[in-house]
């Protein structure tokens, strides 16, 4: 096959894969867009397999046939609250890929080297591209795939821990190892000097403690991040696992890989922005892990948490005309979507207006609840984004808060000292009533209290989401 | 012990301390109890409906006296009630020891212990028990029905074959719980409301029943309710013109006013003058819910309705709460019932008069041959200190329209400065990379800037499947892998392969997953 053929291929592949991103702007036309990302991929690999420099094809297809049942396996038995955890597993096999393909770059590059013109000219495939390269060149690869192994690593490592955390294997807290981020300078400068010794020498001992260190920083990063942190980290990870398949496209000469390394790269690195934009934070300070301390004396809240039994909530429920249910990452906890979604179509079915508020960092990652809402077949139309809800709290009778607690926290307007200050959040507490379902009287991620608690006009229902949920049901008629 | 609710004696009262339910809840405290024959009858309770509820009936009010260790009433007792007094007795009723010194007096004479209802202090524990708010919520419910059954048209606008009926426009003075409850009810009945309260953190409230608040134009730190336990305070001379100001403008507009302003201790404020009267359209109703202390209008006549010469009917019943009597029977009942439960910690029948409670000792006004009235201030506030919020300034047009060209000349300056370094960038590496790497260079930089694009495009909501979808086009790295597998030597193969191999799960793993969940969103 041409090389001609190729190219052409790999051009309408990025068409497509462009098309595949712009078309999730919205639900409908996102269906279609899956397809344009799919039939871009197969045009890719296919024509990869057929194109120059690919040998062992039929290797290559069992392999990615194995990966592909796997890949079934796990995309039909995950649930959707452990999506987090799932985006979180996969981007790790971006990361390590990364890392291999860096790895046999190096080694064939040093292989190509040694040769001499003949053998050079007896090379095929990837090597033979290798051979055509001029020392300027082979500096520039080195620094190429230096750079592609290195964000590699730390993605692999990142996204590992990144799992752990989201899955429950890893304590969620933030932790540091002593020495906090001046270990992770401190592997960064080692790791840049790795790279002038690499550049000059171009031997592997710098490769792989450079690789070694970067796997260090991805872990230790992302261990002193804590849980409602985690959209903006993995958003992150996202981003990283774009880059380096860029930096490797740039190293392979590819530009298909470069392209789409550069889309994921810029969708992640916007999701990151929206999502710290939607705490109110900037992005070093969610990265450097923990909220910065109070900048003064926090108010006190006072009055008292007043809790309420089912009956009473149910009663309000009944009366009331509008409704909004705010869900937060204790809904996904407690499983409790597909109880809030019987609810939800119970109420609608009296002709009240039931609506959703979704804060952008409800969740462990950029769009959960909606996700969750969805898969429990709540219908999109009535799941709205905080800026087009939060002027209608006034004017709604009832507020549920479903499991979420900073995002619907009043001190983020009311005390210029609280440390989420600043941050948006859902004005629940304008509804005429709020009844706020929860597991006990802890504080949120933040660990600040909420004063929406002690407001006069809410009610604390406690318990289990889930459980609260059921009791709640058989009572709406 | 017993209770026993004895007949009002005062002319006219038709409510009554007790009801079968509440009679039925106070034997659960372990009490019995004993009821005046007839006594609930103007409240449509009879005696047969008492004796149901285990309520012995007794023929005589000296029988009842007699017999009860606690007596339960509505109104302050009257001299021969207060004769009847025993010193083991404990009497809850309305009190108000403020202005019935003489009957204290006289009751703490006998050693008997009064409570009084309408001192139990404002805190939120005590709501329950609240005897004025539940009083007051019923009176400003009944205004409005007074008013509207001297009111000659609808209270909603309507647009009939016959012609067009405007709404009635409603004035509520004084934004209270009687006024609040009048609110509620005028606005349910379809009229237009205002309101006007000298305590602005209640504009809230009034808004959230549906009412329009009328703000002054006044600069004045405004006082704040708190200090007051929530009730009002007298305001300045300034204001007060300020509110007269006000009330003058809008008074030829309003078809019916309800005034409720009342100062604890104090004559009523007045607040709707004899020219306001005058002003207003004939056939107009004014109800005056001070009536019993002065009234907020000078010419209301306590107790009476009266139709002034340019056909104002100015109400002035004193009654409201009684003229509902069945209502407020069971409201003052339970209130009575949730005072025992209070001072029956153990539920065994016996008062423990605790005089460390905020709320027992805030309502005794005698207490073992003692007036222990008034009361020391309670030891919670009673409603949080609003703190004082600076009103964000309104801007002028103007300094609109210059704030927003700074803000564009910001970003114009933003986006050059980003524009001019991003190319000085571009040209410095072009200086010194090799042509096969700017090739490749614009490809990227391009691409980012479509991946800008693109992403902001993309609806939060769908921002799961967009992280499931750029992670199986991530796995786009198989290309380099794939390029790989076929050249050199064993270990190049090995890791080629689980490049491969990994980045096949991804693929897989990423479309089918994001396909599962874009199949899950369905419109309604």
């Amino acid at each position: 096959m041409e090389f001609g053929f190729t190219t052409a291929a790999y051009v309408v592949a990025a068409v497509l894969f462009i098309l595949s991103l712009g078309g999730l702007s919205g639900q409908e036309s996102a269906k279609r867009a899956v397809w344009y990302g799919i039939a871009g991929m197969a045009l890719a690999v296919l024509a990869t397999l057929f194109g120059p420099g690919a040998g062992m094809w039929l290797l290559s297809v069992v392999l990615i046939g194995l990966g592909g049942v796997i890949g079934y396996q796990l995309a039909t038995r995950v649930q959707m609250t452990q999506m987090p955890e799932l985006v979180a597993a996969m981007h790790s096999l971006v990361g390590l890929a990364a890392v291999f393909v860096g790895f046999i770059a190096h080694i064939e590059l040093a292989r190509v080297l040694v040769m001499d013109e003949t053998g050079k000219a007896a090379l095929e495939g990837f090597a033979a591209l290798l051979a055509k390269k001029t020392p300027v060149e082979v500096n520039i690869l080195r620094v190429e795939l230096f750079l592609g192994v290195f964000i590699g690593a730390i993605t692999f490592t990142g996204s590992v821990i990144a799992y752990g955390k989201l899955a429950g294997k890893v304590d969620s807290a933030a932790t540091k190892l002593p020495g906090g981020h001046m270990l992770n300078a401190g592997a960064a400068g080692i790791s840049l000097l790795c790279l002038i010794w690499y550049f000059n020498t171009g031997g592997f001992f710098p490769l792989f403690l450079m690789t070694l260190l970067a796997f260090f920083v991805g872990y230790h990063l992302i261990m002193g991040i804590g849980g409602a942190d985690m959209p903006v980290v993995v958003s992150m990870l996202n981003s990283y696992s774009g880059w380096a398949a860029a930096a490797i496209g740039f190293s392979l000469g590819n530009d298909l890989l470069i392209v789409v390394g550069a889309l994921v790269g810029s969708s992640g690195a916007i999701l990151s922005y929206i999502m710290c934009k939607a705490m109110n934070r900037s992005f070093i300070s969610v990265i450097l892990g923990g909220f910065g301390g109070p900048a003064g004396e926090q108010m006190a809240v006072e009055g008292e948490q007043i809790a309420i039994d089912a009956d009473g909530v149910a009663t309000a429920l009944n009366e009331a005309d509008s409704v909004i249910i705010i869900p937060g990452y204790g809904m996904a906890v407690a499983q409790a979507q597909s109880a809030v979604a019987e609810l939800t179509r119970k109420l609608r079915a009296q002709g009240k207006n039931v609506r959703f508020a979704i804060h952008p960092v409800a969740g462990r990652l950029p769009g959960h609840m909606n996700v969750l809402l969805a898969e429990a077949k709540v219908p999109y139309d009535i799941v709205m984004e905080m800026d087009e809800i939060n002027d209608d709290f006034p004017d709604t009778d009832v507020a549920i808060v479903i499991g979420s607690n900073d995002i619907v926290n009043p001190a983020a307007q009311d005390d210029p000292n609280s440390p989420i200050a600043g941050m948006p959040v859902l004005e629940c507490w304008k509804a005429k009533q709020v009844f706020v379902s929860k597991r006990g009287q802890g504080t949120g991620y933040s660990g600040i209290e909420n004063p929406l608690f002690f407001k006069e006009n809410t009610r604390m229902f406690y318990g289990d989401a889930k459980a609260s949920l059921d009791s709640l049901l058989p009572k709406i008629d | 012990m017993k209770i026993g609710t004895p007949k009002e004696s005062f002319e006219g009262e038709n409510r009554v301390a007790m009801t079968p339910a509440s009679a039925n809840d106070l034997q659960k405290l372990g009490y019995d109890c004993v009821i005046e024959t007839g006594a609930g009858k103007a409240a449509g309770f009879t005696d047969a409906a008492y004796k149901d509820a285990g309520v012995e009936v007794v023929k005589t009010a000296a029988a009842l006296w007699k017999a009860a260790d606690v007596v339960a009433k509505v109104r302050p007792p009257s001299d021969a009630e207060v004769k009847r007094l025993r010193d083991d007795q404990t009497l809850i009723s309305f009190f108000y020891p403020a202005q019935n010194e003489k009957l204290m007096a006289a009751a703490n004479k006998k050693g008997s212990t009064v409570i009084a209802m309408d001192m139990v202090p404002r805190i939120s524990r005590a709501q329950k028990m609240d005897a004025l708010s539940s009083m007051a919520n019923i009176a400003g419910y009944r205004a409005v029905i007074e008013a509207g059954n001297n009111f000659g048209r609808f209270f909603t606008g309507q647009v009939t074959a016959a012609g067009k009926v405007p709404p009635a426009k409603v004035l509520v003075v004084g934004a209270g719980v009687a006024g609040l409850a009048a609110i509620g009810t005028a606005t349910s009945l379809g009229a237009i409301t205002y309101a006007f309260d000298v305590r602005p953190e209640v504009a809230e409230q009034v808004e959230s029943m549906g009412a329009e608040f009328v703000f002054l134009d006044f600069d004045e730190e405004q006082q704040d309710g708190s200090n007051t336990g929530g009730y009002a305070a007298v305001s300045s001379p300034e204001f007060a013109a300020a509110q007269l100001a006000k009330f003058r403008e809008i008074a030829p507009d309003m078809d019916i006013v309800i005034t409720t302003a009342l100062i604890p201790g104090r004559d009523a404020p007045e607040l709707w003058t004899k020219d306001m009267v005058e002003s207003m359209k004939p056939g107009s109703v004014i109800v005056d819910l001070a009536a019993e202390r002065g009234g907020n209008c000078k010419l209301t006549v306590k107790d009476e309705k009266i139709v002034t010469d340019n056909g104002v009917t100015i109400i002035g019943y004193t009654d409201f709460a009684s003229r509902m009597a069945s209502q407020s029977s069971s409201l003052y009942a339970t209130n009575i019932r949730h005072m025992m439960t209070d001072l029956t910690p153990e539920k065994d029948g016996v008062v423990v008069h605790d005089m460390e409670d905020d709320v027992i000792r805030g309502a005794t006004a005698t207490h073992k041959g003692e007036i222990t009235f008034p009361p020391p201030p309670p030891k919670i506030a009673a409603i949080a200190a609003a703190p004082k919020k600076e009103a964000p300034k309104a801007l002028t047009p103007e300094e609109i329209k210059a704030n927003e060209l700074v803000e564009f000349k910001q970003q114009t300056r933003n986006q050059v400065t980003l524009l001019a370094t991003g190319a000085v960038l571009l040209l410095g590496v072009g200086l010194v990379a090799p042509a096969s790497f700017m090739q490749h260079f614009i490809v990227f930089v391009l691409a980012v800037f479509v991946g800008f694009q693109v992403i902001w495009g993309v609806a939060h909501s769908l921002h799961t499947p967009l992280m499931a979808v750029t992670n199986a086009i991530s796995s786009i790295i198989i290309l380099g892998a794939l390029t790989q597998i076929g050249s050199g030597s064993f270990l190049v193969i090995l890791l080629a392969a689980l490049a491969v191999f990994m980045t096949g799960i991804n693929i897989f793993g990423g479309f089918l997953v994001t396909r599962r969940m874009l199949a899950m969103f369905q419109k309604s």
